[in-house]
């Protein structure tokens, strides 16, 4: 008995204390119950990993049953394997490393222990999302990481756009959350269970058409869960919330849900051939669509999330084409480097005094040298450059798409040049060149950049951690190969992105030519959002306007209702007539019923 | 001749009755309504109801009527004046009255279409010796609980009509 | 002259009836409060005959007993009823049954 419980428990507890207390205990207090709630869970992780030597068998605890109806059930069990290793490691390390930068960027924030419970509270739900050992209970974790991020993306809650951009999170999930529900009901009709175990082990004996729905829906889900084209539009506007929100959820932990739970049903996708190839293309496509994006945003924020939906295209590919560890492999890395550029953002924005748009600044590279070198980490692992992270397991899902398909290497290799150009592109025109905003920066405190650095190291050599051996047992068998003239290829493509960003923004400031068509259209996103806007959300509400609210709830709910009462009064009126105060009228009524009971007792023959 | 005996004094009775109900003066009314109890105790008597005729005629009519009169002569409001015009109440009523007639007739002859025939000396328990015996022994009960029945009635009566003490 | 025609005892009931059903008539039809409460003595009268018509045809003097009683609540009644009728005229007064009406509505 492990007890895996306590890796949930003891962040839920923080949520707990913070949450009802945390505003009357001094900040170093709430600060430290939050810490080291997450580091004792990352403890703990630790500690079973080297009891039961490194998950060479799965451990599977089964706490209590939920539900027992027939011969259904669902219990309370956590379940943990390889898998679930590298999810626990990455969540709760890079957690504790972003719950302790929280402890400098958020030092002037007014709700200080708000915010810290609603980060154990996330920590919480996505340790339970990971350890769950049925689908019902990794919903539970779902539900909860997508509250959470709407928690914390609306942060500030007195701000508008802050607490659209929650609602938009929200409801675009919500989406992706339909379709994994649809996904577990024909989970539980077809295989009458919902335990991973046992529904991953019964997949090759179910038709193709049973799985392929059941994975097309798990697909909806993950995309809505891991902002894929059609339901990424909720990340770039997550940004309105606080930045270490956005590296620990945005970027290392509640968007890789999607990927882990394709990468958990492995056997179900590999056992269904044209799902898997869809999640390829809806990968890809995101992939390069949101390079694209990237490619013109001034946000520094917002380039790195158009990144991080970029990215995660990326690992879409390596789960289509088989290659599961590939794209566990790059979750892991993507963590490492992902939350180093946001969190090395951040360091900037607190250093600029909360300027976020990169042509204010520059000539940052002497101010902040901790932040641009670590930064320059992040930047050098995400373009592939060996021999940091990147390199690696980008490498070993573009290989996997040669094998599957050539076309989608090609397409993978273009958006791995843009990848490196835009990333070069804010680094340079943040840290090189002259200073043009108004702050005056200064480097970060010791509690933002300790992390920095330790992120900045595993970015540099985190590639080195054999991922792929250690996961490769648990999946089914995926392409294998090797092609040094692919590995060269890629990495070119890498070097060449950074070239073009330093000739065009390192040096003298360019001209700024009129904007043509193309550049207006990308720059506004593809108006992706506008159209939404006109062919969902604004008949949406027009609708329940004028007919749900006018309509149904007005005339028809409440005019039944006070149709009921009025009639009822009417009724009252009408009795009120009997008692008329006249001893006559009530001299009447007594003549009339001894009538009617005489004749009813004659008729009935009762008066013998 | 037991035939004719009843003949008048029903005709008396229902007369009367007309009476009572037509009449404006309460005064006149109440006149015709002794008039009823006096043709009824003689109906009685065809009945062999001795005590009871005897009762009518010295408590009903001798006591109760005379109570009444006592007062309407006592409230000298005089008759009813106005014209009595046609509420719903009277227009609902009469044919409600006619109504109820029909039905006790009707249930009369459905039920008790009966041979037997009242005549003088056809029944000999209704004198006081039986009256009594029956009065002391079966309705004993009854008979005390009436007497603190009109205890009671008195009691009440006085409470009502008395001038307030100033 | 020995007629032994009887009466049949049903005309009893029928004349029984017509007095009932004039008593109601009074006591719907007239406001003087008082002619009101003699038409109820006279519905009375009219069920006091009734009593003594079955009881001769049950031959037994039960229904002369019932007679009595209702006799004796009729004073009981006609007693307090007068009372109220005189406190109902020193506190109105009027005797007019379609005047004492506070608890219209």
């Amino acid at each position: 008995m492990q007890n895996l419980w306590l890796i949930p428990a003891f962040p839920l507890a923080g949520f707990l204390i913070n949450g009802t207390i945390g505003r009357k205990l001094p900040k170093f207090a709430v600060a430290f119950i939050a810490i080291f709630c997450v580091m004792f869970s990352f403890a703990w992780t630790l500690k079973v990993y080297a009891a039961t030597q490194s998950f060479i068998t799965p451990v599977t605890e089964h706490y209590f049953t939920w539900i027992q109806s027939g011969q259904f059930r669902v219990g309370w069990d956590f379940t943990a394997d390889r898998l679930t290793a590298v999810m626990l490691f990455v969540v709760t390390g890079i957690g504790s490393l972003i719950h302790i930068y929280s402890r400098g960027y958020m030092d002037h924030d007014e709700s200080f222990a708000r915010f810290f419970a609603y980060m154990n509270l996330f920590m919480a739900f996505m340790l339970t999302l990971v350890l769950a050992a049925n689908y019902l209970l990794l919903f539970i974790g779902w539900e909860g990481v997508g509250l959470s991020s709407y928690l914390l993306i609306g942060f500030w809650y007195k701000k508008k756009s802050a607490t659209d951009a929650g609602n938009k999170a929200f409801i675009v999930n919500r989406i992706g959350d339909f379709g994994f529900m649809l996904a577990m009901l024909l989970i539980v009709i077809n295989f009458g269970t919902l335990d991973i175990a046992t529904v991953t082990a019964a997949a090759p004996g179910k038709a193709a058409v049973t799985l392929t729905a059941i994975c097309l829906l798990l697909l909806v889900g993950a995309c809505g869960k891991s902002a894929q084209f059609p339901l990424y539009v909720w990340l770039p506007d997550a940004m309105e919330g606080p930045t270490p929100v956005s590296a620990l959820i945005h970027a290392a932990t509640m968007v890789t849900a999607g990927i882990y739970v394709i990468a958990r049903s492995s056997n179900l996708f590999s056992h269904s051939a044209t799902a898997s190839e869809v999640v390829a293309y809806v990968g890809l496509f995101t992939a390069i669509f949101a390079a694209s994006i990237g490619l013109l945003q001034n946000d520094i924020k917002k380039i790195f999330a158009y990144s991080t939906v970029s990215q995660l295209g990326y690992m879409f590919v390596g789960l289509g084409v088989g290659a599961y560890s590939a794209s566990v492999y790059h979750l892991m890395t993507h963590a490492f480097f992902k939350a180093l550029l946001f969190l090395g953002a951040g360091s900037v924005i607190h250093a600029c005094s909360g300027e976020q748009d990169i042509r204010r600044m520059g000539g940052l590279r002497g101010k902040l040298p901790i932040t641009f070198a670590t930064i320059l980490c992040a930047g050098l692992a995400i373009s592939g450059i060996p021999p940091f992270s990147g390199f690696f397991s980008k490498d070993a899902i573009l290989i996997a798409a040669y094998h599957h398909a050539p076309w989608m290497f090609w397409i993978g290799v273009v958006t791995a040049g843009m990848t490196a150009f835009y990333v070069f592109r804010a680094i340079f025109v943040t840290f090189f060149g002259t200073y043009r905003g108004d702050a005056h920066p200064h480097e970060s405190p010791l509690t933002m950049t300790v992390p920095l650095v330790i992120l900045g190291i595993l970015s540099a050599v985190g590639g080195f951690i054999a991922i792929p051996k250690y996961l490769d047992p648990i999946f089914p068998a995926g392409e294998e190969g090797h092609a040094m003239g692919l590995v060269v290829v890629s990495v070119a493509a890498g070097i060449i992105g950074i070239l073009i960003a330093g000739v065009m923004y390192l040096g003298r400031p360019r001209k700024e030519s009129a904007p043509g068509p193309l550049y207006n259209l990308v720059y506004h996103k593809y108006y992706v959002d506008e159209a939404y806007n006109a062919a969902i959300v604004h008949p949406l509400i027009v609708t329940s306007r004028s007919v749900l609210w006018k309509l149904v709830d007005n005339a028809i709910i409440d005019g039944m209702v006070d149709g009921a009462a009025a009639q009822t009064r009417n009724a009252g009126n009408l009795l009120r007539k009997l008692q008329s105060g006249s001893i006559r009228s009530y001299a009447a009524w007594i003549v009339v019923g001894s009538v009617v009971l005489i004749l009813a007792m004659g008729l009935t023959g009762a008066g013998r | 001749m037991d035939l004719a005996f009843f003949v008048i004094f029903a005709i008396i009775a229902v007369v009367s009755a007309i009476n009572v109900v037509v009449q404006t003066h309460p005064i006149s009314s109440a006149l015709s309504l002794i008039g009823v109890m006096v043709s009824l105790a003689a109906l009685y008597l065809l009945l062999g109801a001795d005590f009871i005729a005897m009762a009518q005629i010295i408590v009903y009519a001798g006591a109760i009527m005379v109570l009444f009169i006592f007062t309407i002569m006592l409230l000298n409001t005089g008759g009813e004046t106005g014209a009595t015009h046609r509420t719903a109440v009277q227009i609902a009523g009469i044919p409600a009255l006619l109504a109820l007639l029909a039905a006790l007739c009707y249930s009369l002859q459905r039920f008790y279409p009966s041979s037997v025939q009242a005549a003088f000396g056809g029944f000999d328990k209704g004198d006081a010796h039986s009256i009594g015996t029956a009065l002391f022994r079966q309705y004993l009960l009854p008979f005390e609980v009436t007497s603190i029945l009109i205890l009671v009635a008195i009691l009440g009566a006085i409470v009502l009509a008395r001038k307030e003490i100033d | 002259m020995s007629a032994p025609a009887g009466v049949p005892l049903t005309w009893f009931l029928v004349l029984s009836a017509v007095l009932f059903s004039l008593g109601i008539a009074g006591f719907l039809l007239r406001r003087n409060i008082i002619t009101v409460f003699m038409s109820i003595e006279l519905m009375l009268n009219a069920v006091n005959l009734t009593f003594i018509t079955f009881s001769y045809q049950l031959k037994s003097n039960s229904g002369h007993l019932f007679a009595f009683f209702v006799m004796v609540v009729a004073a009981a009644e006609a007693a307090v009823g007068l009372a109220i009728i005189l406190t109902v005229y020193k506190n109105r007064g009027t005797l007019n049954i379609d005047e004492v009406e506070s608890l219209k509505n």
